[in-house]
């Protein structure tokens, strides 16, 4: 999953909890059950899971774009200097 | 959230968080309900009255109770347990509380009773006060939610008193 992708997933996954909660409250209130209440929730909650934690590719479609492998080599790595030691007179 | 493991665990973590919350909710809810339980309690007869072989006293009574608690159930009440205390007192002790009767009422179709009964429990006083002593009959009741505070309350019923005599 791409940065944009998590970025997605994360508000998605809290908007669609708390909506579900907000829903489950509302509607198990009415109609003074707490059973319906329950269950809506637990809808919510799984249709969350569905959407947000598998990789599914929509969350894929603003990659990474890496370094060309030809560029790199245009502009090699510096070497590692050998350390000096100091040593007290 | 790059892995799956990742978000299963901040999808499980966040949706236990808002359980929490949709609990408390739904157990402050309870607050704005409007309750008036009413409840009579008449003593049928007193069967027995004796010293239980030179100890404490002991009483049988026959109640007939009616209560009527249907508006203390609310979407959030699980089971209210109702029983039914003598309470009278003593040189030895300010208030003495025996329980003679209860029952789990489950649902608010039966929250609404009338029923005549011997006392359940046995009621027996530590040592011999119980002549001619005047007692309050108290229905107390326990209001259990399915989420948040459990909460209690009480009609205090006076004037009811034994006999002066033995039977």
């Amino acid at each position: 999953m791409d940065w944009q992708g998590q970025k997605v997933v994360e508000q998605l996954m809290q908007i669609l909890l708390v909506i579900s909660g907000v829903v489950a409250v509302v509607v198990g209130y009415a109609t003074e059950s707490f059973r319906t209440m329950m269950l809506i929730y637990a809808g919510g909650v799984v249709l969350a899971t569905l959407v947000t934690v598998p990789n599914w590719p929509f969350y894929n479609r603003h990659p990474l774009e890496w370094l060309d492998p030809s560029e790199a080599e245009k502009h090699p790595k510096p070497q590692v200097v050998a350390k000096k030691r100091f040593s007290k007179k | 959230m790059h892995s799956f493991g990742y978000r299963a665990n901040a999808l499980f973590t966040f949706s236990v968080t808002a359980l929490a919350f949709i609990c408390a909710i739904a157990s402050l809810s309870d607050n704005f309900s409007d309750q008036n339980p009413s409840a009579e309690i008449q003593i049928l007869n007193i069967n027995r009255f004796k010293k239980q072989s030179y100890e404490n006293d002991e009483v049988s009574l026959t109640l007939d109770i009616t209560a009527d608690l249907q508006s203390l159930f609310t979407w959030n009440t699980k089971q209210v347990f109702a029983f039914v205390a003598a309470e009278y007192e003593t040189p030895k002790n300010s208030l003495n509380q025996v329980s003679l009767w209860d029952a789990i009422i489950p649902d608010k179709e039966h929250a609404k009773f009338r029923i005549q009964t011997s006392n359940k429990y046995r009621f027996i006083d530590q040592g011999h006060n119980l002549r001619g002593k005047e007692f309050n009959l108290t229905l107390h009741w326990h209001v259990m939610p399915k989420t948040g505070k459990m909460f209690a309350d009480k009609i205090v019923m006076p004037g009811y008193s034994l006999p002066d005599a033995y039977k």
